[in-house]
């Protein structure tokens, strides 16, 4: 359950815009969506681990802050940061939410945060981009990629849909293999205001 | 008894016997460790997964000596024992059956109801479906109630029965608990109500 932050903004921009308007989505050009977001509160960071014989435990994180800036005509330089809080982590079971705050899995008591710092924004379709970093999390810190999708752009404010996969054994987290999978596939949209 | 008397037990009857002792055992120290409150939650996790596989695998035991019982010769009564006596060790015997087939059966569905609906993963090996019930908390703290009272019934059976045997052995010597143990070389065709030897 690492999180990931994720904005990558950045990079559908300046992909998007060069090539063509003909998604549904306003792909805003680039000096109209350039500049430095801040992630808001109504972005939605979800998980979902599958389990042995079916189903699995979906959850999400409540807390967390991030920022990004787009930088459309750079976009390996374009930046992400992002930190999350593991405590906040909610799965709609309280037990199961109590079991991932210990030190079984998040040790949220003594590692509160978890964080994501991009060092790497490469372009992978003309809205979409592969974001690259590290991801810190119990005291570990690792490469990690998230692939980012432009949802929606309003002039102010930028939407992406993030989606990633970590192997929470990197992070000393694997309790409950192998009933329940290594894979946390991260699911988020990600909005940002202009800071 | 309309089925003639045998003087020992056949083999997988003492093997059964004594695998459904051992696992019964451990999974009441295992029951017991798991359940503390101030245990690590990772050891936990991995302490009830081990305690959910055993139980699968002594229900299987079981179901098979409940099987087994059905076909089996039946043991003479112990030399000397008076048909009360008799009577009590019949009852001792099958309610001890009995539970091992119910306390695992009463685990199995307290991981069916669980809301927390953690698989079973019998030994890493099996995925044991659900039993069909609809989970809740409160289904699960009944379930989880009916299996802790009558695993510590068992084991309070289990202490009579172990004690009735040493009684037996110790104060009898009429040879009961040897031909549970199988010690002597030809069990088949020593009569139980022979003295225990030295050899033994």
């Amino acid at each position: 359950m690492t999180r990931m932050p994720v904005v990558f903004a950045a990079l559908l921009l300046s992909t998007a815009l060069p090539t063509t308007g003909h998604s549904a989505t306003n792909i805003p050009s680039l000096d109209e969506a350039a500049g430095r977001y801040a992630v808001t509160p109504s972005s939605d960071i979800d998980f979902a681990i599958d389990q042995i014989g079916g189903g699995g435990i979906r959850g999400k994180f409540g807390t967390f802050s991030g920022t990004f800036d787009l930088k459309p005509g750079d976009l390996a330089h374009s930046m992400v940061n992002f930190t999350l809080k593991p405590a906040s982590v909610s799965t709609g079971q309280g037990r199961i939410d109590a079991f991932l705050r210990s030190a079984a899995v998040f040790d949220a008591a003594d590692y509160n945060v978890i964080s994501f710092k991009s060092d790497r924004v490469v372009q992978t379709g003309p809205e979409t981009a592969r974001v690259s970093g590290i991801l810190t999390a119990k005291g570990r810190s690792n490469p990690e990629s998230f692939d980012v999708k432009l949802a929606n752009w309003n002039g102010k404010a930028i939407g992406f849909d993030v989606t990633g996969k970590i192997l929470r054994s990197h992070y000393a987290m694997d309790v409950g293999e192998p009933i329940y999978s290594n894979v946390v596939q991260f699911n988020m949209m990600i909005e940002g205001r202009r800071a | 008894m309309s089925r003639q008397s045998a003087s020992a037990y056949d083999p997988l009857t003492i093997l059964l016997h004594w695998l459904i002792a051992a696992i019964i055992l451990g999974q009441i120290v295992l029951g017991f460790v798991m359940t503390r409150p101030s245990i690590d939650p990772a050891l936990q996790f991995s302490l009830f997964q081990w305690h959910k596989s055993f139980g699968m695998l002594v229900l299987v035991l079981a179901a098979l000596r409940l099987l087994h019982s059905l076909i089996r010769v039946r043991v003479a009564p112990a030399p000397g024992a008076s048909r009360l006596e008799y009577m009590a060790a019949r009852f001792v015997h099958a309610a001890l059956l009995a539970l091992a087939l119910v306390v695992p059966f009463a685990g199995w569905m307290i991981a069916s109801v669980s809301p927390l609906n953690i698989p079973t993963f019998a030994f890493n090996l099996v995925v044991v479906p659900d039993l069909p019930f609809a989970k809740s908390d409160f289904a699960e703290d009944v379930w989880t109630t009916v299996h802790t009272v009558l695993a510590y019934t068992m084991l309070a059976l289990v202490l009579l029965h172990s004690g009735a045997a040493l009684y037996h052995h110790y104060r009898r010597h009429d040879g009961v608990l040897q031909r549970m143990l199988r010690l002597r070389r030809s069990p088949a065709e020593t009569p139980v109500t022979e003295v225990p030897t030295k050899e033994l």
